[in-house]
C-alpha cells in the first residue's frame, strides 16, 4: 500500500502556499541491481490537488523527478484558509494515493 | 524549422558561468542545501515514526507511549537533545537508538538481539529508524544538554575520547584523521572538527539526517557505521558502547549547540 | 457569418472559458503526455508540445542551483508574473529532456517548485505557456558528486 504524503498548507495575505512530500522510489528505469538486472520505471506520472470538486492545481512527472518527490505550488483565489485541500497521485503502474489536510 | 535560439544562449551562459566559479566552492554548496531545506523527505520518515510511536506491536501488543526517553515515561520533546545519557534501570549510558532497542525490547517484547543482528533500512530495525526521525525532530532548534556529569557518562566520555583517536585498520585511520584538524575536506565535503564546540555542533547536531544519495534516512548509528567503512575498519556492532562512547564525546563537545535535526545531506 | 462558424465559434469559447474557470475534466488533468516524456531532445519536445519555438524572457524566473553537490536531487523552481497555463521544466543533456510539467488553472499562481535528477552538468530550462506560446529562462547547473564525506 502507498505511504502517506506530508501536505502543508498555509494562508497568507491571500495566498495559500502548498509543499508537498510524497514517498515513492521513482525508479527510472535505467538503474541496474547488483545482478545487473535492470530496476524497471516506477514513477509517479501525475498528481492532483483539489479544493472539493475543483481541481486547483495539476502536474505530470516523468522519471526524472528525484526520488521522494516534492512540490511546492501556490493558490490565489481558488483556496483559503479552513479549506480542505486533497492531493492524489497515480503511479505508471496505476497505484494512487490521496491525502488531505486542512489550510491554516 | 528555425534553428531554436538554443544555441546562441548556451554561448551567453559560458560567459557567465567563469564569474560563478569565482564564489567558493562551499558558498555554492550552501545554496544548493538552503534551496533543498524546505521539504526535507526525513518527513516521510518522522510521520511514520510517530505513527509507529503510538501503535501497538511486538508480542506484547504494547505501544512506545511509556518509554522513557530521559526525561520520564512517554515525553518526546527534548529527550534526544540530552542524549547519550546514564539511565538508571539499566545502570548503564545509552544513546537514542540503545535505549529506543530498551523501550522496544521491555514494553513490545521485541527481542534487541533481532534489531542487533538486522540490517539498516530493513526489518524491525526500520520501524526504529522511523521512530529517530520523529523523536529527534522533536528536538529541533534545541540546544544540545549533554554536560557528562554522572560518573558513568565520565567514563564513557573517556572511552569516547580514547576511541576517537585510536588508529587501526589497513590505512592507520581514526576519526581524528579526518575530524580533528580545522578546515579539512575531502573532494567537496567539508569535513567538521568534531574535537571543537562549532564542529561538532555541525556533525553532531546535523545527523541523522535524509542522504540524498542513497535515498535513505540515516540515523546516527548508520553514520558511524559507514564512517568505519570507510576507514576500511570492522563494523561496530549496533548499539555497542563504542558507538555509544563516540557518541556521547560528540555530544559533549557539542553541548549548548543548536540541534538542525532531521538534516539533509548530499 | 453562417450558422456552422457562428456555432464553432461558440463552443470555443464555451471550452476557453470551461478552461479558464478551472473546470478541467479528470481526464485532461489525468493523460500522461507520453509522447512528451519520450521526447529524446528538446527540439522533439518541443515538436510535441506544440506552439513553435520558445521565446526568451525575463518575466520567466529560473530558480537552480549554480552546483548541484548530488544530481540524483537538484531543486528546480519555475515562476511567472504572467498569465501562463502550463509551465515546463527541462534538463537538456538528460536521455529525456522534460522531467515535469504543471497544468495552472486560474486560480493558481504561475508557480512551481520540484527537485530533479540531473545525470550531468547541463543547462536547465524553464518553460511557460502565455497566450499559446512558449516562454523560457535557463541557466547551466553543474552537477558534482561529493566524494567520501558528509
Amino acid at each position: 500500500m502507498a505511504s502517506p504524503m506530508r501536505i502543508r498548507a498555509t494562508e497568507k495575505d491571500g495566498i495559500v502556499d502548498v509543499r508537498v512530500l510524497m514517498k515513492h522510489d521513482m525508479e527510472t528505469g535505467q538503474r541496474k541491481t547488483p545482478e545487473g538486472q535492470l530496476v524497471p520505471a516506477w514513477y509517479i506520472s501525475s498528481i492532483e490537488a483539489k479544493v472539493g470538486d475543483k481541481v486547483v492545481y495539476a502536474a505530470q512527472f516523468g522519471p526524472a523527478v528525484s526520488k521522494d518527490p516534492f512540490l511546492h505550488f501556490k493558490l490565489k483565489g481558488s483556496a483559503k484558509k479552513g479549506d480542505s485541500i486533497s492531493v492524489t497521485w497515480a503511479d505508471n503502474k496505476g497505484e494512487t494515493r490521496t491525502d488531505k489536510t486542512d489550510i491554516k | 524549422m528555425k534553428r531554436y535560439v538554443f544555441a546562441g544562449l548556451l554561448a551567453g551562459l559560458i560567459g557567465t558561468t567563469s564569474i560563478a566559479s569565482a564564489q567558493s566552492a562551499s558558498d555554492q554548496l550552501a545554496e544548493y542545501r538552503r534551496m533543498l531545506a524546505d521539504g526535507n523527505p526525513s518527513e516521510l520518515y518522522e510521520a511514520e515514526g510517530e505513527e509507529l510511536w503510538t501503535k501497538p506491536a511486538g508480542p506484547k501488543k504494547a505501544s512506545l507511549e511509556k518509554c522513557d526517553l530521559g526525561l520520564g515515561p512517554g515525553v518526546v520533546k527534548g529527550a534526544s537533545a540530552e542524549l547519550p545519557r546514564y539511565f538508571k534501570d539499566t545502570d548503564r549510558v545509552q544513546d537514542l537508538e540503545s535505549r529506543l532497542m530498551t523501550c522496544m525490547s521491555t514494553l513490545q517484547g521485541i527481542p534487541e538481539a533481532d534489531i542487533v543482528k538486522g540490517s539498516f533500512g530493513r526489518g524491525v530495525r526500520k520501524d526504529l529508524e522511523a521512530v529517530v526521525a520523529y523523536v529527534v525532530t522533536q528536538s529541533k532548534d534545541m540546544k544540545v544538554n549533554v554536560p557528562a556529569a554522572h560518573p558513568k557518562e565520565k567514563e564513557m566520555l573517556a572511552l569516547g575520547e580514547k576511541i576517537f583517536y585510536l588508529q587501526g585498520g589497513p590505512m592507520d585511520f581514526s576519526c581524528a584523521s579526518c575530524h580533528a584538524v580545522d578546515d579539512k575536506r575531502i573532494r567537496m565535503q567539508d569535513l567538521p572538527n568534531l574535537t571543537k564546540s562549532k564542529g561538532a555542533t555541525e556533525g553532531w547536531g546535523s545527523w541523522p539526517a535524509y542522504r540524498v544519495s542513497s535515498g535513505t534516512f540515516w540515523t546516527m548509528q548508520r553514520r558511524l557505521n559507514d564512517c568505519y567503512r570507510q576507514q576500511r575498519m570492522p563494523f561496530p556492532i549496533y548499539g555497542s558502547d563504542v558507538t555509544i562512547a563516540l557518541s556521547i564525546f560528540m555530544a559533549n563537545k557539542a553541548d549548548g549547540g543548536i540541534i538542525q535535526t532531521p538534516g539533509l545531506k548530499r | 457569418m453562417n450558422v456552422q462558424r457562428r456555432r464553432l465559434l461558440q463552443m470555443t469559447a464555451l471550452v476557453g472559458l470551461m478552461a479558464s474557470a478551472g473546470l478541467m475534466t479528470q481526464a485532461e488533468a489525468a493523460t500522461w503526455n507520453k509522447a512528451a516524456f519520450e521526447a529524446k531532445t528538446m527540439d522533439d519536445l518541443m515538436k510535441v508540445l506544440g506552439g513553435g519555438a520558445p521565446q526568451q524572457s525575463d518575466a520567466v524566473t529560473l530558480r537552480a542551483p549554480d552546483i548541484a553537490e548530488n544530481g540524483a536531487v537538484v531543486p528546480v523552481g519555475v515562476e511567472t508574473s504572467l498569465k501562463a497555463t502550463e509551465m515546463a521544466i527541462l534538463v537538456e543533456k538528460n536521455p529525456s529532456a522534460l522531467a515535469a510539467m504543471f497544468i495552472v488553472p486560474a486560480g493558481a499562481d504561475a508557480f512551481a517548485s520540484t527537485r530533479v535528477k540531473m545525470g550531468q552538468t547541463s543547462n536547465v530550462y524553464a518553460l511557460a505557456k502565455v497566450d499559446g506560446k512558449w516562454l523560457m529562462s535557463s541557466k547551466e547547473v553543474k552537477v558534482t558528486l561529493g566524494g567520501c564525506g558528509g
